[in-house]
């Protein structure tokens, strides 16, 4: 199958990657580029576990064909912390202990941080349809939005 | 589960102490597994690639039942860049071998049916054949070309058609076996297994009670509905030797299956457990492992197979779909005079549901006379069912516990003083065999009984449900091994996969506690099979609980191993050095001055007093410390659409003691949102051709954030006497409850009692409607 080659930027690198027609930015990022912080969970944009943001949009990666994305600025769940800092969101995380088998996590964080860029300072009700599109199986979510409540207290210090 | 308590099994004394690490809190960041997590490092079964690898695919059956006459691969292994393709033909056939897979039996004979068809497909999705290419595009288009001929049999999906003397039969071999029941080899019978358990007279029961309430429920099957899919990446080399990485809640209970099925040593296959993306017992089964492996033999290179959701929903097990029948009679006063259950599992396309636990756990939680308990294991034209979270144990308590509601009515009880009344404690005698030890039923009605939820109000077409659960913690084979690294650091190789992620630090908690050394100096992780003697599954809540008490040992070991150098050094007896505080030190004075040694020091003498110090437990752990937990919710229903909202949730369960608390209410949380989900949403549809009509989380409808309240946990301790920090199984016990106290509040609120689930919107719509004509006439 003819490939194409397509140029986009993912957490400030410029990046070169040759795509097939059919593959999903998320098929791009874990199977091409080994960038495997980003989930599948189901592949239908129904679980929320492939988040990254797309020019600053929140999205299910598996919902955008990887050839849509030239000249596109991507941020994943690798782009997150900087350096050995972690954003307060994943401090949060950690800390509320709102993560237990993790596989939704990065998901959350990706979507959790773009609802704060929205709203910095969100109600319990925000949070919850905030989150609403991301499925997480362990926690009956009550340590996650206790974190990004958190978490937003913080970030507005 | 097939196993009798052995009198060699392990228990180690619970021990009343300070603890200065456990049940705190750790400093966060050290929490072994979590940096990773959030950053997306931590590496889960898809995230593993192999050099020189090929993407594995299944081809599935998309009848529910049918003779599969021929299999034509020609085409497909024609096809530029495929490199293997597998069906029936690859595999050994197997006899009739059993096998305990976590909380369910396992018959080997069935496994490598359910992996790869051989005489028929069962049930939509079943895989007929497997293909490995260079790339996931070509092994699709390969298996366009794989031709399988079909003859299309009829059907049966509901457990209640299913167990019809003129129902299609799935087996040519199946005859009904179990209490007082020959099998006859004339009736052959979807039924495979019929049990009965009892405790004095049924009947003499009845003719003391006032009062008689009968429910039948209905259950649909439900999905574990993990995140993450079944992944797995093989490697069969040259040499003979497999190697897997996979997502599994146990890596020895795969090993052996593994080289089971494709006749192998056990010793030549080695599985390394992937980060589990979720299992909720969804992950005790092989499914990829063995045609990834299989494929890879054939290819000469490593496999990758990652299922797709839909395939998880049509081939990965669920948990049974259920019809049970439960009898219950009171005393005017409210006491429990008879109790009597049928409960009509579903196992799928093979024997095997969670039936055996199901039908002992219906009535644990009540002191009873006269018991009677009937079930049977049928299959039906469904994937094989696998553990979920307390197997089967959630459905005979939407039965039970709503029973216990309706006579709590009828004697114009409160539905806690009802349960108190009855409550099972120590010596209580079961229905199934042995009296209870120590257990914490009646502390965790009265922590409800006295909670703040109680006095919330309640408004119009609101009502409050509850409802109690019972479940086992399991023990079973467990190895430990603690290395003491040379700067008096601890390194702990375990081998029950953390499912959860709280493992790891509560096993480092318990550690530092025994070792006298901070937290975050104990390094705590999960060993592939290489690594450790035989661990049986993450299962049956005994993760933590068992896995502990393989890591005390091996810790105590340690331990003495560290006295042992302190006592050559000081040329004295080791009775005569005790550890204490991160030391080791003279027993008292006469033994003689000496500095009290750390084992930082300890490690530096160590080459010189005989060798590094370690410590290593393979025990099978005793089988004890049951959990018991009581829910109350607040609902309110909607009477235009039928919509049942969650206002409150308030969960009190026995945990032992808790190790990590933290972690103790997101595993109450957490179960108690699948069961909420179970009872108001979650459920398997088919249509008429027996195929899965909602194999997508679009349709299959799990919470969400926006779905559920904040619930509130409340840790109950009651010791497991035999664990040596109090430990019992906490995972399992907060889906049992849910079903039945949403059902109970829905009556409470509206009137109208639902026993068919899922309690979602157009079912009590339903029920509303039946009911107001009868409302209006009366």
């Amino acid at each position: 199958m003819k490939k194409h080659h397509i140029q986009t930027t993912i957490n400030g690198d410029e990046i070169d990657v040759l795509v097939e027609p059919a593959q999903s930015l998320l098929d791009v990022l874990r199977d091409e580029l080994h960038m495997t912080g980003t989930k599948e969970g189901c592949a239908t944009g129904d679980c929320g576990a492939c988040s990254v943001t797309i020019d600053g949009n929140l999205v299910c990666s598996c919902l955008v064909l990887g050839v849509e994305v030239g000249g596109a600025n991507i941020e994943t769940i690798e782009g997150m912390a900087s350096g050995e800092q972690l954003h307060p969101l994943q401090e949060k995380f950690i800390e509320h202990v709102a993560l237990q088998c993790g596989i939704c996590t990065p998901g959350l964080l990706v979507a959790a941080k773009h609802l704060l860029e929205e709203n910095p300072d969100p109600t319990e009700e925000e949070v919850r349809y905030g989150l609403a599109g991301n499925l997480c199986r362990c926690t009956g979510y009550q340590k996650i939005v206790e974190a990004v409540l958190d978490a937003a207290q913080v970030m507005q210090k | 589960m097939g196993m009798k308590p052995s009198p060699y099994a392990t228990k180690i004394p619970y021990e009343e102490k300070d603890n200065q690490v456990v049940g705190g809190s750790p400093t966060p960041g050290d929490r072994g597994d979590a940096i990773d997590k959030v950053t997306g490092r931590a590496r889960y079964a898809a995230d593993y690639n192999l050099p020189g690898q090929l993407i594995g695919k299944v081809l599935r059956s998309p009848h529910a039942h049918a003779n599969i006459k021929s299999i034509d691969t020609t085409e497909a292994e024609a096809l530029p860049g495929v490199k293997a393709v597998v069906t029936r033909d690859d595999f050994p056939d197997m006899e009739v071998e059993h096998a305990a897979s976590g909380e369910l039996m396992v018959n080997f004979k069935d496994v490598t049916r359910n992996m790869m068809a051989r005489e028929k497909a069962l049930y939509d999705g079943h895989p007929v054949a497997a293909v490995a290419a260079i790339s996931e595009s070509i092994a699709k288009e390969a298996m366009k070309l794989i031709k399988v001929d079909y003859e299309v049999l009829p059907h049966v999906i509901d457990v209640r058609d299913a167990m019809k003397d003129d129902a299609p039969l799935l087996h040519e071999d199946l005859f009904t076996k179990g209490a007082g029941i020959e099998p006859d080899p004339s009736k052959k019978s979807n039924i495979a297994t019929r049990m009965e358990s009892k405790l004095g007279d049924i009947e003499e029961g009845y003719k003391q009670a006032d009062f008689i309430v009968e429910h039948e429920s209905n259950t649909k099957a439900a999905h574990q509905g993990y995140i993450e899919p079944q992944a797995s990446v093989a490697n069969f080399t040259e040499g003979g030797t497999i190697e897997v990485y996979t997502g599994t809640q146990g890596h020895h209970v795969f090993r052996a299956q593994i080289a089971k099925l494709l006749k192998m040593d056990i010793s030549k296959v080695k599985v390394v457990p992937a980060e589990l993306g979720g299992g909720f017992g969804g992950k005790n089964n092989v499914y990829l492992e063995p045609l990834a492996a299989q494929l890879s033999r054939k290819a000469n290179r490593p496999v990758k197979m990652v299922m797709t959701r839909d395939e998880v929903f049509r081939a990965t097990g669920p948990t049974s779909g259920t019809n049970c029948k439960v009898r219950m009679g009171c005393t005017k006063d409210g006491r429990i005079t008879a109790a009597q259950a049928e409960l009509n599992y579903q196992a799928g396309a093979f024997p095997g549901s969670s039936l055996p636990l199901a039908s002992i756990t219906v009535f644990t939680r009540y002191d009873l006379e006269n018991v009677l308990v009937v079930g049977h294991d049928v299959v039906c034209n469904r994937p094989k069912v696998a553990a979920y979270r307390a197997p089967g144990a959630p459905m005979i308590a939407f039965a039970v516990e709503t029973v216990i509601d309706d006579l709590a009515r009828q004697c114009g009880m409160d539905p806690i003083d009802f349960r108190l009344k009855n409550a099972a404690k120590q010596g209580t005698q079961t229905h199934f065999g042995p009296p209870l030890g120590q257990i914490g039923y009646i502390e965790t009605l009265e922590a409800a009984k006295e909670s703040p939820h109680l006095k919330e109000p309640i408004g119009p077409n609101q009502g409050r449900g509850i409802a109690s659960g019972f479940w086992f913690t399991i023990g079973n084979d467990t190895s430990a091994t603690i290395n003491i690294s040379e700067d008096g650091t601890a390194s702990v190789i375990f081998g029950t996969v953390d499912v959860t992620g709280g493992m790891r630090s509560a096993f480092a908690m318990i550690v530092a506690e025994e070792l006298g050394i901070p937290f975050e100096k104990v390094k705590t992780q999960v060993g592939d099979t290489s690594a450790l003697g035989f661990n049986f599954m993450t299962a049956g809540s005994r993760g933590t609980a068992a896995g502990s008490m393989a890591v005390v040992k091996a810790t105590r070991d340690a331990i003495h191993r560290a006295c042992e150098i302190a006592a050559r050094k000081w040329e004295v007896e080791i009775d005569q050095v005790v550890w204490e505080n991160g030391h080791a030190r003279p027993a008292s004075t006469n033994v003689g001055d000496f500095e009290p040694l750390s084992l930082a020091q300890l490690c530096k003498e160590a080459t010189w007093y005989g060798g590094t110090i370690a410590g290593h437990a393979e025990i099978n752990v005793a089988m004890g410390g049951p959990g018991f937990g009581t829910h109350v919710v607040d609902v309110e229903v909607d009477p235009q659409t039928g919509l049942t909202k969650v206002l409150r949730y308030s969960i009190f369960q026995d945990a032992g003691k808790a190790v990590y608390p933290a972690f103790i209410e997101g595993q109450f949380q957490g179960g108690a949102v699948q069961g909420i989900g179970m009872a108001l949403n979650e459920e398997y549809i088919y249509s008429d051709k027996g195929t899965m009509e909602n194999p997508g989380f679009l349709d299959y409808r799990v919470p969400v954030a926006s779905d559920v309240p904040m619930i509130n946990t409340h840790i109950v301790e009651v010791p497991n006497p035999d664990h040596p920090y109090g430990v019992r199984g906490i995972g399992e016990v907060p889906i049992i409850p849910p079903l039945a106290a949403i059902s109970n509040a829905i009556y409470d609120a509206v009137g109208v009692r639902m026993l068919d689930h899922p309690m979602s919107p157009p079912k009590v719509l339903k029920a509303l409607d039946d009911a107001a004509p009868a409302e209006a006439a009366e």
